[in-house]
């Protein structure tokens, strides 16, 4: 027998051997290049998937660093609240959904079960209010408000209570220090959608929003939000497929946000809105004679500006609400409340957000425009009580005519007629109809270098820009108007709107004789904002220099170690020169002394702290006038407004005295005690801070100077001619009142507010005038004027 | 010195000692193929580490023993290498002879596993509780009878020199005695395990060097009855999506579609080099199901990384081109069909095994060879061995 088997294995056998082989070496080898595929080409990604598989992450939120008053007092801060929260996620593992879990939480909280169930329901399209309008695999707050008792009774009874928690929050408040609301500056927070999660899910830091993050909506809270927000704090949890921690993979510890040191007193602001909300409700029981009813007083608006600065000492907005509404969210009525047409929108600021034309308070305006268009300072103006210009009569208030008088009476007494001429000559000048290409426009340039027409760059969010409607804005209107304007004039109806209509859609983009007087006096289509105007006045006062308004002064840590000072900014100056200033300085103070606030100001100590203003009482189509007034001390620039208020001095004339009283300690008899004085003098310094970040506030030790009191100018003196062309710097002439001597203060705030304890409530001696008679008598209306020349 | 003296009258003795017995040119120790057995032995040891890693956490499943499973799998690894010894000590020949008990005695198993004695895992009623928490799955078993009836039935005439080919009537009853246990597993139903048997038939009709027609034939059925099943609309589209989730996870995310979801996750975030053995967040958080078992290679590929998990597909590879050698120079036809069909056994299993975790192949409970955890499947895999390297012994020693 040979060595060599009998392998028994055919030729085919060999062949079908060697292709088996071949098959199984080019499966694995599929193997291999597929595990490549996986571990070195994809690695990253599956890494990736792998971390985002196992990790979890706990966000602990920062507590948010608090807004502080010039003085340190804590306008938005924080509490401690036990907050009860239901995680959906959980509540969807259980066999009824939670149904039960919930019933035995709404017992524990005393609440209504319905109202438990309906606070954790996800809000869609058909779902009303209350309902959840965040992520839902974020805890649902149920309630902020829970006693210790509740919690207690929730966290020892885990079992009964699968995904609930209640745990201590710190939670916003806003504190309303000293009294003083400021709901709309100091703005509101509210929880991230999944949306700005998702969105914000690659960044990092403060670019990244958690899941349980709170941001700031509005205001302050929302323009410094990076600065407040703070760092939440990320524990990584490892955990397993069933969601079981089962190991720790870094913490980082949250970092309480930093505190924002704000220009604002509380005391002054607290003195701003009850003299604004005073100033509405007295507003609201004074006839006005035009539209046969009471005014409405729907809104209004004031600032205190810094005039060397531009930082805000105080800024009110009415209507108002309750910041705190937002604190843990808000609820669906109280949004409905905040929002609807009913509400009157006490959400938006109308400091920065309501505009209206400005009326007389313009005239600064045009008279800067017009010494820049060549007018002389030292010149003689006709005031007649009508000028018909462009076949249309534009008539002076109760047709009074002055003669010829200054430009410094003009904005005295506000004569409107010396504007019209003004402004028509340089319409003329201009080209009329048929403007020059190179047309000066000296009016509309002035108002842009005013600031008017632009933001004012405040640091707060969604400022308007007002407008100045120049001959561009006339064109642009003109475009996106004409095809509705020639729509109505082609129905032919003859209403006064279909006029109109029919004239604008045959030329509307012309800037008329009648669009030009009537804007130099304010009214028109002009658009102006509190800020605005309380920025131009500062600039008056300080020597013509336009600041860049702002709230905040500085962030500081929150340990008060100084972070970032925001430093005054000045935007541009005043177009025209120092004369034209101390003219309309004079002027502006002659409104006080003999001018249409005088009736405001009797008894005020003008020799000691000057004042200037200019009053405004605004056309609105279809509504009362809207009331402004304008003034400035040395120190201080106040603007009120109020939407439907009447006349300016008539409407907001006492409130202003009274916050200058406040301000400066000055009694109703013109006594002035710095005793009593809130801020007789801006607070430039930071406040002070305790090693643990908390502010040393002590009551502002003012020691004014008496020379500082007072200011440079001398007191009116008694005689100089009534309309003779006053010289610059020369002392104001004390006129005759134009119109009867108005009420003293406090006759007319009869239902004053009490908090205002500075005031001697006790009226004076005398019989008063009838307010409203002399409340319409001060102010020219023009409605004769208005319309299309 | 007396146990000095003791010793020399040992060595003195006539008969030869067991080390020079075993070191001897003609001992069977010389006749197996060591590397074949190397490779089986590191992927069994090895894969103690992966079982390991893979349950130490699952207290639910090791009663809070972390080394419950280790155990268990070294336990039956030797148990395999015993059964393995055993087959070898038989030897080819007796083996032969031997086929008609063992074909007999696993079809008594697979029916006692239908009847109420067996019991259900997983939705298949394919296991036999032994008590003890010791269970067998005969399926396993049948593959190995399958093999061998298969391998007896077509290499008889061959073999005996009647003819050079198996005759179709000998490929025709070896397709009977092959489909009696697979319709008894499909019965279970256990389709993963027809499947592999279906491969090892496959495999046998190759190596047997039956008429191309059959192997064709085979192919053809196998491709038209899967289309016949789609096509008939016999599967509910449930059933659809379970299969076609390996390619899309979003066909079935909760169920097989996850499964291979965290699989891919796993392989995937083990890079090159891994994460570490007891270090793989995938593993340790037991985002794998069955990892154990069916999904063993996660392990590996998530803690052992590229290298680790490349070793495995290449130690698989070392088994199975030891096999195919041997196949080549079995003394007769019989040890060709034996080692094509365990070759077809192993490189299916595995190709399923290991592509299911890669995400290439549908998801079917098919264990990975040496690797998966389970007894029966070690023993099987083992007995596999053992009868390639008696195949092999038979070879005459080499001059």
């Amino acid at each position: 027998m040979s060595n060599i088997p009998e392998t028994g294995r055919t030729r085919r056998v060999t062949i079908r051997l060697v292709v088996l082989q071949i098959l199984v070496l080019s499966l694995l080898a599929t193997l291999g290049g597929r595990l490549w595929y996986l571990q070195i080409r994809n690695a990253k990604e599956y890494t990736a998937k792998a971390t985002g598989n196992h990790i979890r992450e706990v966000v602990e939120p920062a507590v948010r660093g608090e807004i502080l008053d010039a003085s340190g007092r804590i306008l938005a801060g924080n509490e401690t609240r036990l907050v009860v929260s239901v995680s959906r996620t959980s509540l969807l593992q259980q066999k009824d959904g939670g149904k039960a879990v919930l019933g035995r939480l709404a017992e524990v909280l005393g609440m209504p079960a319905k109202d438990v169930q309906e606070k954790v329901r996800l809000c869609d399209a058909k779902t009303p209010q209350p309902c959840w309008n965040g992520s839902p695999y974020q805890p649902i707050p149920v309630t902020k408000e829970a006693t210790t008792q509740q919690a207690m009774q929730i966290m020892e009874r885990r079992e009964d209570f699968p995904g609930i928690t209640a745990q201590p929050t710190a939670v916003r408040r806003y504190t309303g220090a000293e009294g003083a609301n400021m709901a709309q500056v100091l703005g509101y927070l509210s929880p991230v959608t999944d949306d700005e999660v998702s969105k914000t899910a690659d960044k990092t830091g403060l670019d990244r929003y958690l899941p349980a993050d709170q941001i700031g909506r509005a205001g302050l809270e929302s323009v410094y939000d990076r600065d407040l927000r703070g760092t939440a704090g990320i524990t990584k949890l490892e955990v397993d497929n069933l969601g079981r921690v089962i190991g720790n993979a870094g913490t980082v510890a949250p970092q309480t946000g930093n505190n924002l040191v704000t220009s604002i007193d509380a005391r002054v602001q607290k003195v701003v809105e009850d003299n604004l909300a005073q100033a509405m409700s007295n507003a609201r029981n004074t006839f006005d004679k035009v539209t046969n009813r009471n005014y409405e007083a729907d809104s209004g608006a004031a600032v205190v500006m810094d005039v060397h600065t531009g930082r805000i000492i105080a800024m009110a907005s009415a209507p108002t609400y309750d910041p705190n509404l937002w604190v843990g969210g808000i609820s669906g009525k109280d949004y409905q409340s905040l929002t609807s047409k009913d509400s009157n929108f006490p959400l938006l600021n109308r400091a920065i957000q309501g505009q209206s034309a400005p009326g007389s308070t313009f005239k600064v305006v045009s008279t800067t425009a017009a010494v820049q268009a060549g007018y002389s300072l030292d010149g003689t103006y006709p005031c007649p009580k009508a000028m018909t210009i462009g076949g249309r009569e534009f008539k002076n208030f109760e047709s009074e005519s002055f003669g010829s008088i200054s430009l410094e009476k003009a904005l005295e007494v506000s004569c409107d007629t010396v504007f019209y001429g003004l402004a028509y000559d340089q319409w003329m000048k201009d080209g009329g109809i048929k403007p020059k290409k190179d047309a000066a426009d000296w009016f509309f340039k002035t108002a842009h270098e005013f600031g008017l027409g632009a933001k004012t760059g405040i640091d707060l969010p969604s400022e308007v820009p007002g407008r100045v409607p120049d001959r561009q804005w006339k064109q642009s209107f003109y475009d996106n108007n004409k095809d509705a304007w020639c729509a109505q004039a082609q129905k032919g109806g003859n209403s006064f709107s279909d006029q109109i209509a029919k004239e604008n859609c045959v030329d509307g983009y012309q800037m008329r004789a009648g669009d030009a007087v009537n804007y130099a006096i304010g009214q028109g289509d002009t658009l102006v904002t509190p800020v605005q105007m309380a920025r131009i006045y500062s600039a008056l006062a300080n020597g013509g220099t336009f600041y860049r308004p702002t709230i905040a002064k500085a962030v500081i840590s929150p340990s008060g170690d100084l972070v970032r000072e925001i430093a005054p900014h000045a935007d541009a100056k005043f177009p025209g020169d120092q004369k034209l200033l101390s003219y309309i300085d004079q002027a502006t103070a002659g409104v006080i002394t003999s001018g249409t606030a005088a009736w405001k100001f009797n008894g005020w100590p003008q020799d000691k702290i000057a004042l200037h203003a200019k009053t405004g009482t605004a056309e609105v189509e279809g509504k009362q006038t809207t009331s402004w007034l304008d003034t400035y001390s040395k120190d201080y620039a106040v603007v009120m407004t109020i939407s439907q208020g009447g006349t300016g001095s008539g409407g907001s004339g006492d409130a202003i005295r009274r916050i200058y009283q406040a301000l400066y300690g000055v009694d109703d008899k013109g006594n002035i005690d710095n005793g009593k004085a809130l801020l007789p003098a801006p607070q430039a310094d930071l406040p002070k801070f305790n090693p643990d970040g908390t502010a040393i506030i002590k009551p502002a030790a003012y020691t004014v100077d008496p020379a500082q009191g007072s200011v440079a100018q001398a007191p009116a003196p008694a005689a100089a001619p009534a309309f003779a062309p006053a010289p610059a710097l020369t002392p104001v002439p004390a006129l005759a009142p134009a119109a009867a001597p108005a009420p003293s203060d406090a006759a007319a705030a009869v239902a004053w507010d009490a908090s205002a304890t500075f005031l001697d409530p006790a009226p004076p001696a005398g019989s008063p005038a009838p307010y409203t008679a002399v409340d319409t008598a001060l102010e020219p209306t023009n409605r004769q004027g208005r319309g299309r020349a | 010195m007396s146990s000095y003296g003791s010793y020399r009258q040992l060595r003195l003795t006539p008969q030869r000692s067991g080390v020079s017995k075993a070191l001897a040119k003609d001992s069977p120790l010389w006749r197996l193929d060591w590397i074949l057995l190397l490779a089986g032995l590191a992927l069994s040891a090895g894969s103690s580490m992966l079982v390991w890693s893979a349950t130490r956490g699952r207290d639910n499943l090791t009663h809070g023993d972390p080394q419950y499973f280790l155990y268990r799998h070294l336990t039956n690894f030797v148990i395999g290498l015993v059964l393995c010894a055993v087959v070898i000590g038989i030897g080819a020949r007796r083996v032969r002879t031997l086929v008609p008990f063992v074909y007999v005695g696993v079809i008594v198993l697979l029916l006692a596993t239908l009847s109420p004695v067996g019991s259900t895992v997983n939705g298949a009623h394919s296991w036999i509780q032994l008590g003890g928490g010791f269970s067998v799955q005969p399926a396993e078993f049948a593959k190995i009878a399958i093999l061998l009836a298969m391998a007896v039935v077509l290499s008889d005439q061959v073999d005996a020199g009647e003819r050079e080919v198996p005759s179709h009537r000998a490929v025709f009853r070896g397709l009977f005695w092959a489909c009696l246990p697979m319709g008894l597993v499909l019965l279970m139903p256990d389709a993963g395990s027809v499947m592999v048997m279906s491969a090892v038939v496959l495999g046998i009709l190759l190596g047997s060097g039956a008429a191309n027609r059959w192997v064709l034939g085979i192919l053809a059925l196998g491709v038209g009855g899967s289309i016949a099943i789609w096509k008939l609309g016999l599967l509910s589209q449930y059933q659809i999506d379970r299969f076609a989730a390996f390619a899309n996870p979003q066909l079935d995310p909760n169920g097989v579609g996850y499964n291979t979801a965290q699989a891919r996750i796993a392989i995937g975030s083990g890079g090159l080099t891994g994460k570490g053995l007891f270090h793989g967040t995938q593993t340790v958080g037991q985002f794998v199901p069955e990892q154990q078992t069916d999904f063993v290679f996660t392990v590996a590929g998530e803690e052992l990384g590229f290298v680790g998990a490349l070793a495995i597909i290449a130690l698989v590879g070392v088994i199975l081109w030891r096999a195919c050698r041997i196949a080549r120079q079995a003394t007769d036809l019989y040890g060709t069909i034996v080692a094509a069909g365990i070759i077809a056994w192993f490189s299916f299993q595995a190709f399923e095994n290991i592509g299911m975790c890669l995400g290439i192949m549908p998801v079917a409970g098919i264990p990975l060879p040496f690797v998966s955890y389970g007894g029966s499947s070690m023993f099987a895999v083992w007995i596999g061995i053992g009868l390639l390297q008696a195949v092999r012994s038979q070879r005459p020693v080499a001059a």
